[in-house]
């Protein structure tokens, strides 16, 4: 798949290369883009010399390669759509494209791709926008280093960075999505890789899924949204070395599993959030490699989460490790480092001689009634923990990390 | 000099001065007696305003002392348990005194070699013997040349030769015109020194007089039969 | 009352007790990072400590020291001296010379081990303040219970005794009501039952550095402006302020109406 598809780039590349060449000038004989592709035969690459284009509703419908020299403005003055495209091996390439008109009927996006495939979006620069780049039933496609800047303030009156619905294999990676709704989203899309993306200040979520299977991120940064990532009604996600940050608030998660089967989290740092993973309803996940350090609570399990897999990772300085709303465990927690671990190791073999419970009394009082939060890290709260570590009464006493790690993994 | 009216003093339930008339117009050495719990401490606490009375007034040198304590640079005083902080040295306890009255005296020298005390000086406080203990706390107390001077049962753990160096101190500061009170058990002590008695029972002053007076009025020869004296009378 | 404070400053300064407290700080912070090798993580588990037991040793020295200097204090009484001025100074006196074994016990180890290059000096300087705080608070509370109790025993025992409801008991009976009314809404009610106990007050300035992540989780809007903003700082700040002031002006009131 992947080799045809370099073969089918290299043959485009070569064509492009006899292909003619279209410039637009602010003051010239061609002014306007939508002139440019009216003229342009398939293949043709348009070069939008740099200046101000007040245009919306540009509709790409040949397979043209349109390149912005020193960011040309394509200024849609908030009337609607700005580029929409509807044919197959389309490039966008270092534009800069402002004021997308908002609507409460229709997603207005800067950039729409609708059923098309081998499109390149690239080096654009989005800012006052609805919708970023929305790709739409296309396939095989690459959103690369773009940097979209919104200024979203309510949920229902934003759009998202960029939006994948019903997509396959479309590769984002290396862009910049800050203060929109969603940074980036996925809805029934599937085989798509999300990486080295930056997602922050959203509104929402840095990344979120719905429906989709079978998708990959990795090295990511996402900070200081509503909430990191979340993931819903999914199948097989494999998430990797992504670092979530300072997700911060009474809904706010690094993390959010909902119905999630069959993935792995591994090796992502989860730092400063409220809670780190939220898990609800998810089964069959392996959790490796991951360090949680200084969140309100690592991981936080409600509902039914059954067979899943915590091993080798790390906690330090969490308010709470791990919070369970009932007394039923069917997860299996080992060889994790726990900053809070207080036992010793007599063999002399990095593995401490006594088990870790990493649930406390107090994050199930807390999660009953939330207001004792301030009686954290209180003598007395510190008397009872330890009462109820000794014979467990409220928190699953088979919960327990039977090879707690002595020493910090490097 | 001293001048009392009409003091009360309860402590709870329990009336310990019950309106003491006092007046102390001269120069001289009075005695308070009175057996235990007759309110000696009290009254003399009461004067140094350390005791606030349910009623009455006090005057020191004119002045009320109610809510004033400036008037208490007139008064030297010597209390009954000399404890004082046990990591200082005596010499820091000498020099923080005469600090804390902002007073400047050279009459510590003089004293401290009466007391033979010398050899104490870099000590600690905590580590001294009972009897040296009051010894410096006999210094503190005679260190400055005020009008008025309270002995607080000055006797306390001293030796032969200590007791006869204090009762000339107390003679040569009476011959100063000074103005001098003092509560003792030790009635041959009290007879020796004092001009005037003073016998306090049950809060009120019984007999106020000088030795003499008493005994003619008791008709005893004995200091200590006259005393007696007036606690059986009062029995009957 | 300078003076006063500063003799007993220097009573204070050389007597054993004050060499034990500062030994001990000095050991338990040096064993700390010793064992840790991390500031920051020596940081938190002395604060679990000096919340504990800074106050402790406050109220038991406040309590020894009113009691042991009675027959001095007495002597001074004597003196013409304002009497606002003795008791106050010799409060001081204690409050200044604990603090100081507390800083230097604590600071000399995390001097050594480099506390300017690390970024947990802000962490830290709110741990000292704490503790400065707690000691200012309980030895006025202690001077409080002394100056109202003429017995040593009963005083010794009351002291314990509000050191034992303060730090523990008081935090369970609280935490009971909480959950007892948990369907009522209790942002405010939590709010107001740590400003009356200056140990959750001390606690609460050390979960707003070391927990706000999990602070912020909780959705009340009077509690998201406190933890949220620097309201919570400085609103436990001004409150420990009071905590300082009431007792200090009561043990003046009490000291111009007692009888010695």
């Amino acid at each position: 798949m992947k080799q045809l598809f370099l073969i089918v780039s290299l043959v485009l590349l070569s064509l492009s290369a006899y292909s003619k060449k279209i410039e637009v000038r602010e003051n010239g004989k061609i002014s306007s883009i939508k002139e440019a592709i009216l003229l342009a035969h398939d293949f043709d690459t348009i070069v939008v010399k740099s200046g101000k284009y007040k245009e919306y509703g540009i509709k790409v419908d040949k397979p043209l390669t349109i390149i912005g020299e020193n960011f040309p403005v394509i200024d849609g003055e908030l009337k609607g759509e700005i580029i929409t495209v509807i044919a197959d091996h389309v490039t966008l390439d270092g534009l800069f494209i402002i004021n997308v008109g908002t609507s409460y009927t229709s997603d207005y996006a800067a950039v729409r791709v609708v059923k098309s495939k081998h499109f390149l979006i690239q080096n654009l620069v989005l800012e006052k926008l609805f919708f970023g780049i929305y790709l739409e039933k296309s396939s095989h496609g690459k959103v690369f280093h773009n940097k979209i800047i919104g200024e979203a303030v309510e949920e229902y009156s934003s759009g998202n960075g960029i939006h994948l619905w019903y997509c396959k294999n479309i590769e984002v990676d290396q862009n910049i999505v800050t203060h929109v709704r969603d940074g980036i989203y996925l809805e029934f899309s599937n085989f798509c890789t999300i990486t080295n993306n930056e997602s922050l200040n959203n509104i929402r979520y840095g990344l979120h899924f719905m429906f989709s299977n079978d998708d990959v991120y990795r090295g990511n940064t996402f900070a200081k949204n509503g909430a990191g990532v979340a993931v819903m009604f999914s199948k097989r996600i494999e998430m990797y070395e992504n670092i979530f940050q300072e997700n911060w608030g009474s809904a706010s998660y690094g993390l959010l599993l909902k119905e999630i089967n069959d993935s792995k989290i591994i090796g992502n740092t989860f730092e400063t959030n409220t809670i780190g993973i939220n898990i609800e309803g998810s089964n069959r996940i392996l959790y490796k490699d991951n360090i949680f350090r200084s969140n309100g609570w690592a991981i936080k399990v409600r509902g039914a989460c059954y067979t899943n897999e915590f091993i080798n990772n790390q906690f330090l300085s969490n308010s709470f490790d791990v919070s369970y709303n009932s007394k039923l465990n069917d997860n299996v927690f080992d060889s994790n480092y726990w900053s809070k671990y207080a036992g010793y190791d007599l063999d002399k073999d990095g593995i401490g001689d006594v088990p870790f419970r990493p649930v406390k009394l107090f994050s199930y009082i807390v999660n009953r009634t939330p207001e004792t939060i301030v009686l954290m890290r209180s003598l007395f709260i510190d008397i009872i923990d330890f009462s109820e570590k000794v014979s467990p009464v409220f928190t699953p006493d088979e919960l327990q990390d039977l090879h707690p790690l002595m020493k910090r993994i490097r | 000099m001293i001048r009392i009216e009409n003091l009360h003093k309860r402590f709870q339930k329990n009336r310990v001065l019950s309106g003491v008339n006092l007046n102390i117009r001269d120069k001289g050495i009075y005695a308070i007696l009175g057996p235990n719990g007759s309110g000696k401490t009290t009254l003399i606490k009461s004067i140094l305003g350390m005791v606030l009375p349910n009623m009455g007034e006090i005057n020191v040198l004119g002045s009320n002392n109610k809510g004033d304590w400036t008037y208490r640079e007139k008064i030297d005083y010597l209390p009954q348990i000399a404890n004082f902080p046990s990591n200082l040295k005596v010499q820091e306890l000498i020099h923080m005194i005469k600090d804390l009255r902002g007073a400047s005296s050279n009459r510590d020298q003089e004293l401290i070699e009466l007391f033979a005390v010398e050899s104490f000086l870099d000590k600690k406080i905590g580590n001294l013997s009972g009897g040296t203990k009051q010894k410096v706390n006999i210094i503190l107390a005679f260190m400055f040349d005020s009008p008025i001077l309270i002995l607080d049962e000055p006797t306390t753990g001293l030796d032969p030769v200590s007791l006869i160096h204090l009762k000339e101190l107390i003679q040569k500061e009476k011959a100063k015109g000074k103005t001098i009170l003092i509560t003792s058990h030790i009635m041959s002590f009290v007879e020796e020194v004092s001009d005037e008695i003073v016998f306090l029972l049950e809060g009120n002053i019984h007999f106020k007089g000088t030795i003499s007076e008493l005994k003619e009025k008791t008709k005893e020869e004995n200091f200590e039969k006259a005393i007696a004296q007036i606690l059986i009378r009062k029995d009957v | 009352m300078f003076k006063i404070l500063k003799y007993s400053f220097f009573d204070l300064v050389r007597s054993r007790w004050s060499y034990v407290y500062f030994l001990f700080y000095l050991a338990l912070a040096s064993v700390l990072l010793f064992l840790n090798h991390d500031l920051s993580k020596a940081v938190i588990t002395l604060m679990n400590v000096i919340i504990v037991l800074v106050p402790l040793i406050g109220t038991i020295f406040g309590v020894m020291y009113y009691y042991n200097s009675k027959e001095f204090t007495e002597l001074l009484l004597a003196q013409p001296i304002k009497r606002s001025s003795i008791f106050l100074g010799q409060y001081f006196g204690v409050a200044v010379s604990l603090s100081l074994s507390l800083l230097l016990g604590i600071g000399i180890p995390f001097l050594l081990y480099g506390l300017f290059e690390s970024d947990a000096i802000w962490d830290f300087s709110l741990l000292l303040l704490t503790g400065v705080f707690l000691t200012f608070i309980f030895t006025a509370i202690a001077f409080n219970i002394s100056l109202s109790n003429e017995n040593k025993i009963k005083g010794f025992g009351y002291a314990v005794m509000m050191w034992l409801f303060l730090a523990v008991i008081y935090d369970g009976l609280f935490l009971l009501s909480l959950v007892m009314f948990e369907d009522y809404p209790l942002d405010k009610l939590s709010l107001i039952g740590t400003m009356l106990n200056p140990v959750d007050l001390s606690r609460t300035l050390i979960l707003l550095k070391l927990d706000i992540s999990a602070l912020l989780g909780y959705t009340g809007a009077v509690f998201k402006q406190f933890f949220g903003t620097n309201v919570g700082l400085f609103l436990s700040i001004g409150v420990l302020c009071i905590w300082v002031i009431v007792p200090v002006l009561r043990i003046v009131a009490k000291a111009k109406k007692k009888d010695f």
